[in-house]
């Protein structure tokens, strides 16, 4: 159980909640602040992939010696909006013989599951659609959606190529599936509680307190091990054989065109910034200020909104996986499953019972 | 990702423990060497290759070995070393080049006409190469676009400007 927090440190309601409340009756109160809940994170899923598209292609071409896009306003900013105006002005296309309704299912299957993942993220302690007590659960519930887009677009699209993909990106997403479940239940297992707001409120302290640290020395391999697992679940580079070109001609992507592929774009970007979020919570603090057991710098740290530390420490997890992306070369499929099945499973299992061991004989206090 | 590259001896793929712990660690270590490679570019931005061609035009730093269309060298005096051997003529593998012999006043072998096609020529650096008294070189001069085909016909032995790059 998380040790008892004093109630006013870290208030679940927010001041717009509370005028709402103040102003309407209780169900239509409920109403409108899951309404504003929801639109929020709209907002969160329509402008991370504008950041993150931006962000790659710079970040990308600055590990390569490159510019990256420079016409499109300052430094290329308005990149995303030209890309964005392009792919909804292009056709959509079925190719002859797809089945119609998976094929236009498949790309919004990937995009709901990001959604549903973000609605349990605490990305701060009053900004926070739900708190699930199982909140992990359903994260692995959720993400699970995502697999089902990859199959379903690779089987609708009547090409061998979409096929291909699809199959290889099923058999790879399941496989890191259970690695990242693994480590997400090493988490659950050492902090005593699944809802992700809870996991939070048990960093707290200084920086040794997130569980990165907490955990000693074990706690940074299981963030590494979360760091390549979800790499793998999304499917971006070193482990992107889903849409190798070299060999699959973009894999289950191959038939899409438009705002259809727009919409695989779109959730890959949202699933990223979903993946590093969750990293975020699980290992770095989530919404928590760091604080080095200095006064005088830990009240000045403390002073900036903890929705900011939330963004800037996921965002330091986006660039981590971009700088994972353009460097590592890829390995064969047969490497991949191999990383998975002979290296990281053993390793994630060992972490779990090491987590038991430690917390029976009292190392670490949940 | 922790996979170094494949041996022949496949025995040492499939091998026990000790083999696997160590070549995650050659694995990691190789990885952290690329990381540091790539952090290192993406924090020194003077290291950046790419250059905003049309706008700095005038600024335009081009690497030495930049190969653009063909042009003679020349010394000082503005002669060229050209003997109308014909080297470049064979070596070149589309028919770019004709070397076109004349006589001096005495009688003697010189070059008579040097024409260049510019558009049959894929700067491939063959004759560059082959030439045996370095009278051509490839220049640096890339805005090579005409409105007329007659005028990408060069004949380099008669222009000025091609001087030594």
């Amino acid at each position: 159980m998380p040790q008892p927090m004093p109630p006013a440190a870290f208030p679940v309601t927010n001041f717009l909640g509370d005028l709402i409340r103040a102003h309407f009756a209780p169900p239509m109160s409920d109403l409108l602040n899951g309404l504003l809940a929801i639109m929020a994170l709209l907002a969160v899923v329509a402008l991370t992939p504008i950041c993150l598209i931006w962000l790659e292609r710079k970040v990308c071409a600055h590990f390569q010696a490159r510019l990256g896009p420079m016409r499109v306003g300052w430094h290329g900013l308005m990149q995303p909006l030209a890309d964005g105006i392009k792919l909804l002005f292009k056709e959509v296309l079925k190719p002859e013989g797809a089945d119609t309704f998976l094929f236009f299912l498949a790309p919004i299957l990937p995009a709901t599951a990001s959604f549903l993942v973000l609605t349990v993220i605490p990305f701060d302690h009053h900004f926070q659609v739900t708190d699930l007590d199982a909140g992990v659960l359903f994260v692995i519930a959720a993400s699970g959606l995502n697999i089902f887009g990859v199959l379903l677009a690779g089987w609708a699209s009547n090409n061998k190529y979409s096929l291909l993909g699809g199959i290889r990106s099923g058999a790879q997403m399941l496989s890191y599936e259970i690695s990242l479940a693994l480590i997400m239940l090493l988490v659950v297992l050492l902090s005593g509680t699944a809802s992700l707001r809870e996991i939070v409120l048990t960093q707290q302290g200084t920086v040794l307190d997130w569980w990165i640290c907490k955990f000693p020395g074990f706690g940074a391999l299981a963030f590494i091990m979360f760091l390549i697992s979800s790499t793998a679940e999304l499917n971006r580079g070193p482990f992107d054989m889903v849409e190798a070109e070299s060999e699959l001609t973009g894999g289950f992507t191959t038939e899409y065109s438009g705002i259809s592929f727009a919409m695989f774009f779109l959730a890959e970007f949202v699933n990223m910034f979903a993946s590093a979020a969750l990293a975020t919570t699980f290992f770095l603090g989530g919404f928590l200020a760091p604080r080095f057991g200095l006064a005088a710098l830990d009240g000045l740290l403390a002073s900036v909104p903890g929705v900011l530390w939330f963004f800037l420490k996921s965002y330091g997890v986006i660039l981590c996986f971009m700088w994972f992306r353009w460097t590592f070369p890829r390995p064969r499929v047969d490497q991949l499953m191999a990383l998975e099945w002979k290296i990281m499973l053993p390793i994630n299992l060992g972490l779990l019972t090491l987590g038991g061991l430690f917390l029976g004989l009292g190392w670490i206090a949940p | 990702m922790t996979t170094p590259p494949v041996r022949a001896n496949s025995r040492r793929n499939t091998g026990p423990g000790g083999h696997l712990v160590q070549r995650i660690f050659r694995g990691v270590i190789s990885l952290a060497q690329g990381l540091r490679l790539t952090m290192g570019y993406l924090l020194h931005p003077a290291r950046v290759v790419t250059q905003q061609y049309p706008e700095n035009r005038a600024t335009l730093v081009l690497p030495p070995r930049f190969r653009a269309r063909l042009v003679m060298v020349r010394d000082a005096k503005g002669q060229h070393h050209c003997t109308a051997c014909g080297m470049c003529e064979k070596a070149c593998p589309n028919g770019t080049i004709s070397v076109l012999p004349g006589q001096d006043g005495s009688g003697k072998k010189i070059l008579g006409k040097y024409i260049y096609r510019l558009l049959q020529c894929t700067l491939c650096n063959l004759c560059v190469e082959t030439c045996p008294f370095g009278a051509i070189a490839m220049g640096q001069d890339f805005e090579l676009a005409a409105y007329d085909r007659q005028a990408l016909v060069l004949v380099l032995h008669e222009e000025r400007q091609g001087t030594s790059s």
